[in-house]
C-alpha cells in the first residue's frame, strides 16, 4: 500500500490517453497526486479535425481541448517540459529541463510521431502532421496555386489529401503501397477510394518512392521532387505522412521491451521487477482476446479511452494494495474517417482479415465490406453507411474470446 | 435524471455516441443523430461514455 502523502502517480504524455487515464484512476478511487507531463505547450486536445476541418478553417486548439471531468481538476500540468528518461528501480522521471519527479506508480501515454525518410535535398516546404502547430504551419501554405505533394497513402495522407482540394491546391499522393489505405481496407475498397479521390482531381503516383526533393539550394524550399520511376513534379509543400515512430526513447535503459510501442499485459500492466507501470493509446501494445490475442498497437482514437480506462484501473488497485483486474482486455476498435463528403467508419480489426467481401450496396456507392480470417469475421467498414454497421458490431463483440 | 445535450453546430453524426447507449442516441434512416434529452439515473455511466467517445465532443451531460 502506498502511503498518503507519497508522490503518487506521474503521466508522460498530456493527450487522450493520458488524460482518460487521469480520469479513470479518479473514477476507481485513487484520491493522491497526478502529474501529467507534456512536451507539447497545450492541455489535451483532439487531433482529427487537424487534417480535417481544422485544417480547412483554422486551428484554434482551445476549441479543440478536450472537456476534462471534474475530477481532475486537482491534477498538476507539467506542460511544455518533455521525460527526458525514466530510472524505474530508483522511481524518478527526470525532465528534458533536469527536473526530477518521483512516482509510485507511471503512465506511459506519450504516443507516436510521424516517421522522417533520409531523402536528400531542401527541408523548407517539409512538413509533419501530428500536433496542432503541425496543422497550423500546413494551413498557411495550403491554398489555391499551391503544389501539395504528399507521401503516403494512409488515413491521414488522403484526408489530407481531400482537405487540400477543398482548398483548391492541386494534390499528388505519392506511396509505395499500390492502392490507397491498403492495409486496413484491402485492395478493393482501396482501389473505390482511390476512383473517389481521383473523382476530385486527386493525382496518384502508386508503387514509387520519392529519391530526392529538389529545390535553388538545400538552404532553400523544396520546388520540386524527383520519384522512384523517373518521374519530376513541381512541388510548393511536402507532407510526410509515411508511418510512425513511437515515443518511446526516454524509457530506454530499463530492461523493457520497447521493440514496437511498450509491451503491456491484458491489464495494461508493463512488465518490470520496480514499479507499477501501465501504458495506452498509440503506443501501447495490448493483446485484444476478440481477435488473435496477439499484441498489437492500434492508431485508432478510441483507444486511448478504452485501454486508459482499464489501466486507471489497474493501478487504483495496485496502489490500493490489492490484486488488478487481469481477465481479457476486449476493447472494440474503432476508427471512422472524413474525405470529402464521404464518411468512412471501421469496427473490429479488418488489417487482420485474410479476404473481404463486399456485404452491401457497391464499392462505388455506400457500402458495407466485411473483413475474415480462419476464425471468422474480424473486421467491417463502411462507406456512407454508419447505421448499417449495428448487426456487423454485434456480430464483432460476440466473437468466442481467446484465452 | 440525466440530462443530456449536443451541440448539433459540432456533431458530426458519426454515432459513436449510439454504440456506448442505443437507448438515448441513434441515428435515423437518413444518418441523422436523434437522442433523449433526459434518461435514467441508472444510465449516466453509459452516458458519460457516449460523451467519451463522441469525436467532436459535443455531447454534455450534467
Ligand atoms: C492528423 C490526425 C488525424 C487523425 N484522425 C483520426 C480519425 O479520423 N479517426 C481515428 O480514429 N483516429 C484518428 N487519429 C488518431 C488519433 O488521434 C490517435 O490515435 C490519438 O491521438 C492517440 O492518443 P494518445 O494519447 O495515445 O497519443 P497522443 O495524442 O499522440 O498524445 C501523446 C502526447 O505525448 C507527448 N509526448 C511524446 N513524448 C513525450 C515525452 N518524452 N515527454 C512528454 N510528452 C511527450 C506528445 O507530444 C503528445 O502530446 C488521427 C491522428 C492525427 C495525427
Ligand atoms: S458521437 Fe458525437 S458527433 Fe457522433 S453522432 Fe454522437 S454526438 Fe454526433
Amino acid at each position: 500500500m502506498t502511503g498518503a502523502g507519497g508522490p503518487g502517480v506521474v503521466i508522460v504524455g498530456a493527450g487522450l490517453g493520458g488524460l482518460r487515464t487521469a480520469e479513470s484512476l479518479r473514477a476507481a478511487g485513487y484520491a493522491g497526486p497526478i502529474t501529467v507531463v507534456g512536451d507539447e505547450p497545450h492541455l489535451p486536445y483532439n487531433r482529427p479535425p487537424l487534417s480535417k476541418e481544422a485544417l480547412a478553417g483554422g486551428v484554434d486548439v482551445s476549441g479543440l481541448e478536450f472537456r476534462r471531468k471534474a475530477s481532475v481538476d486537482d491534477v498538476v500540468w507539467r506542460l511544455g517540459s518533455a521525460a527526458h528518461s525514466a530510472d524505474l528501480a530508483a522511481r524518478t522521471v527526470t525532465l528534458a529541463d533536469g527536473t526530477v519527479l518521483d512516482f509510485d506508480a507511471l503512465v506511459v501515454a506519450s504516443g507516436i510521431r510521424p516517421r522522417r525518410l533520409p531523402i536528400p535535398g531542401p527541408v523548407q516546404g517539409r512538413h509533419l502532421l501530428r500536433t496542432a502547430d503541425d496543422a497550423e504551419a500546413v494551413r498557411t501554405e495550403l491554398g489555391p496555386g499551391a503544389h501539395v505533394i504528399i507521401m503516403g497513402a494512409g488515413f491521414i495522407g488522403c484526408e489530407t489529401a481531400a482537405t487540400a482540394r477543398k482548398l483548391g491546391a492541386d494534390v499528388t499522393i505519392v506511396a509505395l503501397d499500390e492502392q490507397p489505405m491498403v492495409r486496413p481496407l484491402g485492395p478493393e475498397l482501396g482501389a473505390a477510394m482511390r476512383r473517389r479521390h481521383e473523382a476530385h482531381g486527386v493525382h496518384f503516383h502508386l508503387g514509387t518512392t520519392i529519391d530526392a526533393f529538389h529545390g535553388a539550394s538545400d538552404e532553400g524550399r523544396v520546388q520540386s521532387i524527383a520519384l522512384s520511376d523517373g518521374t519530376e513534379l513541381p512541388a510548393s509543400l511536402v507532407i510526410e505522412a509515411v508511418g510512425s515512430v513511437t515515443n518511446t526513447e526516454w524509457l530506454q535503459g530499463n530492461g523493457l521491451d520497447l521493440s514496437d510501442g511498450l509491451l503491456v499485459d491484458s491489464a495494461m500492466q508493463v512488465a518490470n521487477d520496480h514499479a507499477p507501470v501501465v501504458a495506452v493509446g498509440d503506443i501501447a501494445r495490448h493483446p485484444n482476446a476478440l481477435f488473435d490475442g496477439i499484441p498489437h498497437r492500434i492508431e485508432h482514437w478510441n483507444m486511448p479511452t478504452e485501454t486508459g480506462r482499464r489501466a486507471g484501473q489497474t493501478l487504483a488497485a495496485l496502489l490500493a494494495g490489492e490484486e488488478p483486474d487481469r481477465s481479457p482486455f476486449t476493447g472494440m476498435p474503432s476508427f471512422w474517417s472524413d474525405q470529402y463528403d464521404h464518411k468512412l467508419q471501421s469496427f473490429g480489426m479488418p488489417g487482420l482479415g485474410t479476404r473481404s467481401v463486399l456485404a452491401e450496396g457497391d464499392y462505388d456507392g455506400p457500402c458495407v465490406v466485411e473483413y475474415h480470417d480462419d476464425s471468422g469475421l474480424v473486421g467491417v467498414v463502411s462507406i456512407d453507411s454508419t447505421p448499417a454497421l449495428v448487426p456487423y458490431r454485434k456480430a464483432i463483440m460476440a466473437r468466442p474470446v481467446v484465452t | 435524471m440525466v440530462r443530456i445535450s449536443v451541440d448539433m453546430d459540432k456533431c458530426q453524426h458519426y454515432g459513436q455516441c449510439c454504440f456506448e447507449a442505443d437507448d438515448v442516441f441513434s441515428l435515423d434512416d437518413d444518418g441523422k443523430l436523434v437522442y433523449q434529452a433526459e434518461a435514467d439515473e441508472s444510465r449516466r455511466a453509459d452516458v458519460e461514455s457516449a460523451a467519451d467517445v463522441c469525436p467532436m465532443q459535443a455531447i454534455t451531460v450534467e
